[in-house]
């Protein structure tokens, strides 16, 4: 394989992990919000509790990303933060209170109820300005007045692919976290709160997939050279609806805890079809990073470069999945942990 | 204002709000390890007790550190495009290496602060052992970026394209191993001062139990330790990267010094206003053949100065103030511990309070080392203008030609205001909620 797609399969491998690691850390904050009134059942504070520990890990993971980006296809960072400033900029901002506010409510009590409000808002607009990049590097966004280049704001915001994939960013982020929170109640040993979040991942399973269909049916007037490369990748798709129907489907399963459903199950079958899916629409995209002027043959970087980071990557991963797995035990499988009565 | 102007004013900004926090994040945290050394080395639950609470303080002010980090790393790409078309084919390999130093940093310290009462001590040492490695190999990361663009190894630039591109030998640039050892011993330096600062202020203002002042003795002398060691290093180290300067920019050291002819005897100008009209600092002390023999380690020595360059490469002439700044507040904390230690040496058999004036002095080091933290660096950026990479690429040609920039500045200034206040305001009620008296009866 040549080495400038093992690069960008190596940095859809971290935004596929950031994707999954975000949606649930934002999507926790929406739960934890929503629930924040309700005294019959454990749902925010089951949020709260997966939430304390993870947020700054998962920060990492959006560092992560970006650094991979530059190092990797140093070309197209450079575009894409020329056009993407601003949202970039709202996002970074969005993080940074919600972040700073995650630290002060765990030090004060007081500012806990304007923290879940925080953490609940942010955590539907970060990914919502996230994802509006995705149709803005489809093309016909994007216009260039001598060497300045523009997004025509006016032309994405009427545009209808535009909307679904919102709906789907955003339907995505609720019915992964729903499904990961369910798990995390039933280790936690929760019925009530399981059932809560089972019911809204029964919910939202559709209604994503829904959107899903959505998005790529309205590819089809503004970025038509994409919808052809989809059909090409139409086995990837089949795989990925074939993993989500027996994803969605364990929801139902019997089991001895609690009567119904495997949410554990679930999650990974369902992060493995969010996976396919986005690898074959990444694989679409190929070889543009942003229609019709950067390919990622002229934004990549030397071969030198690139081979020292290969050894970086494998070198720093060796080092901490030891650490991840530790971590992992300790705060998503201890009882001490997942099962004290006040919460931080 | 035209759009570099504004894209240096939001990256100067973002990066000087960071650098409080990152630095207090570095230097607390070895002040952390060392008191959980303390405590077992001489089964004193008192260091326990420092320990806590100076992670409670390190947690929120971390909590700050990453999204600020966040927000300038993004930042590097959104308004310097040019540079780091160049940085991502050249000198990747820190930025890189760094996200593992974050994992590390940001692993161990979720599991330092919400599983503690599950670990055993030794995993305790462990973990802060791990978080203040990754924040220290942060900083000497960053910092290895920074002294690429200072003295750039590693690459050709041919008709504007890189090639030749060699990434170790630019990692392993000339000004690397000098600079990172300055910038880790102030960030120790600067955290030492801050808590010796709140440990000063609770003696200064006084009326506490005996209890309590032996408590914070403890604190004052543990950090006033640590205080003095590294700040005899930051000066000696200093030096040495003055004498890289010398013998890489020397535009730099001029600019910092108000050195206008190049000359043998060169004079080492304190204070004042370097005028270009006049050729020399006027309103300052000059002390004839010091710079020459600071730089050279003979009086005979040659020292390059400003006339030697075209004027369009000339740094702004203010870095001549930050730079005194710099090495002014370095000496005078060097002085203040010194003072400590002496008086903490003749008194040690009695046990006398320390004298209000030391204590007062002592109360303004934590500020006066961030103020050298921030001085240091912005002399070293702005007197790195008008290059990004000195020599190599102008701060024109790296920088964004996207709009709305100016909403950006506003936004982003009124969001470090708001966070200043409000970590300022959390700390306090925190500390104030949860009084180390308590702390202190709950273990007797
Ligand atoms: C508490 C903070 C502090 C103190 C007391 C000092 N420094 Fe410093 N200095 C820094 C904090 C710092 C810094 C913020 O960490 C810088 C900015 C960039 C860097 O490499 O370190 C720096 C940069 C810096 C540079 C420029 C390096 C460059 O541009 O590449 C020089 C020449 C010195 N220092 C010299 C000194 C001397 C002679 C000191 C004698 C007392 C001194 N510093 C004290
Ligand atoms: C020499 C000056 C600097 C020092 C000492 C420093 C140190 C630190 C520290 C201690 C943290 C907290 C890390 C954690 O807990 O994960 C941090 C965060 C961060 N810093 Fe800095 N930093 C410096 C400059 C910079 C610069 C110039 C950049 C941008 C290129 C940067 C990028 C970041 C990022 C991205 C984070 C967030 C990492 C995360 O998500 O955990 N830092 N820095
Ligand atoms: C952490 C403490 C730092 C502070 C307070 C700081 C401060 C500044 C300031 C004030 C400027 C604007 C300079 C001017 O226009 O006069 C600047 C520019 C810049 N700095 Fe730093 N800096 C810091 C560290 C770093 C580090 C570690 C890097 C390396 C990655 C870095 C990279 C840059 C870049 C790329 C620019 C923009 C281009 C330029 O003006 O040359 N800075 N910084």
């Amino acid at each position: 394989m040549q080495d400038v797609y093992i690069a960008i399969i190596i940095l859809w491998a971290f935004l596929f992990m950031y994707a999954i690691a975000g949606s649930i850390d934002f999507g926790a904050g929406f739960w934890a919000m929503y629930y924040r009134k309700r005294t019959d059942t454990k749902a925010a504070s089951i949020a709260n509790r997966y939430l304390s520990p993870s947020w700054e890990v998962t920060n990492v993971f959006l560092v992560l990303l970006v650094v991979a980006l530059v190092s990797f296809f140093p070309g197209a960072a450079a575009t894409l933060g020329t056009l993407m400033i601003v949202p970039f900029c709202l996002v970074l901002f969005l993080l940074t209170i919600r972040s700073a506010f995650m630290v002060y409510s765990y030090s004060v009590q007081k500012y806990t109820n304007m923290l879940v409000i925080i953490s609940g808002i942010t955590g539907l607009l970060i990914p919502a300005l996230l994802i509006s990049i995705l149709p803005a590097a489809i093309g016909g966004f994007v216009e260039v007045v001598g060497d300045r280049q523009y997004v025509l704001i006016d032309q994405l915001f009427t545009s209808p692919t535009f909307y679904t994939h919102l709906g789907f960013g955003l339907s995505t982020e609720l019915f992964l976290s729903a499904l990961l929170l369910s798990d995390y109640a039933k280790e936690a040993g929760s019925e009530e709160t399981y059932h809560v979040y089972r019911r809204n991942a029964i919910i939202l399973g559709p209604i994503t997939l829904s959107f899903a269909v959505g998005a790529i049916l309205t590819l089809i007037p503004e970025a038509f050279w994409m919808f052809e490369n989809m059909a090409n990748e139409w086995l990837l798709f089949t795989l990925s609806l074939l993993a989500f129907s027996i994803g969605y489907s364990a929801l139902w399963w019997p089991t001895k805890k609690f009567g119904v459903g495997r949410p554990r199950v679930a999650v990974l079958l369902i992060a493995l079809q969010f996976g396919l899916a986005s690898f074959a629409y990444g694989s679409a995209h190929m070889p543009y990073f942003l229609y019709p002027d950067v390919t990622i043959y002229d934004a990549f970087t030397n071969e030198v470069m690139f081979h020292l980071l290969l050894i970086g990557y494998g070198i720093g991963m060796a080092i901490l999945i030891p650490v991840f797995i530790w971590f992992w035990r300790l705060f998503m499988k201890d009882k001490r942990y997942l099962k004290q009565e006040s919460t931080h | 204002m035209d759009n570099v102007m504004l894209a240096r004013m939001i990256f100067g900004t973002s990066i000087a709000f960071h650098i409080i926090f990152a630095t207090l994040g570095v230097g607390i945290t070895l002040m952390i390890l060392v008191a959980e050394i303390m405590r077992i080395i001489r089964k004193d639950e008192d260091y326990g007790t420092l320990a806590k609470r100076w992670t409670k303080g390190v947690a929120i002010l971390l909590g700050v550190a990453i999204p600020s980090g966040t927000i300038v790393a993004v930042m590097l790409s959104l308004l310097w495009p040019g540079f780091m078309e160049i940085v991502g084919q050249v000198i990747a390999l820190p930025f890189q290496v760094e996200i593992f130093a974050f994992f590390l940093e940001a692993l161990f310290l979720s599991i330092y602060i919400y599983a503690a009462d599950r670990l055993s001590p030794t995993m305790r040492i462990v973990s802060v052992f791990f978080v203040a490695l990754g924040a220290t190999a942060s900083a000497v990361l960053i910092t290895n970026a920074h002294a690429w663009m200072n003295t750039p190894r590693g690459f050709d630039l041919v008709n504007g394209q890189v090639a030749n591109v060699n990434p170790l030998a630019a990692v392993n640039n000339p000004s690397f191993y000098v600079t990172s050892l300055h910038v880790v011993g102030s960030a120790y330096m600067t955290g030492a001062f801050v808590l010796a600062s709140v440990a000063a202020y609770k003696l200064f203002r006084g009326g506490l139990t005996e209890r309590e002042v032996t408590y914070h003795r403890k604190g004052l002398t543990l950090s006033l330790a640590i205080g003095l060691i590294m700040s005899v290093y930051t000066m000696n180290n200093g030096h040495d990267t003055a004498i890289m300067l010398h013998e890489h920019i020397p535009v730099k050291l001029a600019a910092a010094e108000g050195l206008f002819e190049t000359q043998a005897n060169a004079p080492l100008a304190i204070m004042g206003t370097p005028d270009p009209e006049a050729g020399r600092v006027v309103g300052g002390i000059e002390i004839p053949g010091m710079l020459s023999w600071l730089a050279t380690g003979s009086t005979d020595g040659v020292v390059r100065g400003l006339y030697d360059y075209p004027q369009d490469e000339w740094p702004p002439l203010f870095v001549h103030t930050l730079f005194n700044v710099m090495v002014g507040i370095g000496s005078a904390l060097f002085g203040l511990a010194v003072i400590f230690w002496a008086l903490w040496f003749f008194r040690r058999k009695t046990n006398k309070p320390y004298p209000k004036w030391l204590l007062a002095g002592l109360v303004a080091s934590g500020p006066l080392a961030m103020i050298g933290i921030e001085t240091g660096w912005i002399f070293s950026c702005t007197g790195r203008q008008p290059w990004t990479i000195y020599g190599i690429q102008r701060t024109s040609e790296a920088a964004t030609n996207s709009g709305n920039l100016g909403m950006l500045f506003f936004l982003f200034v009124s969001l470090y205001v708001v966070l200043l206040v409000l970590t300022g305001l959390v700390m306090h009620y925190y500390f104030n909620r949860n009084p180390v008296s308590k702390e202190l009866q709950i273990m007797s």
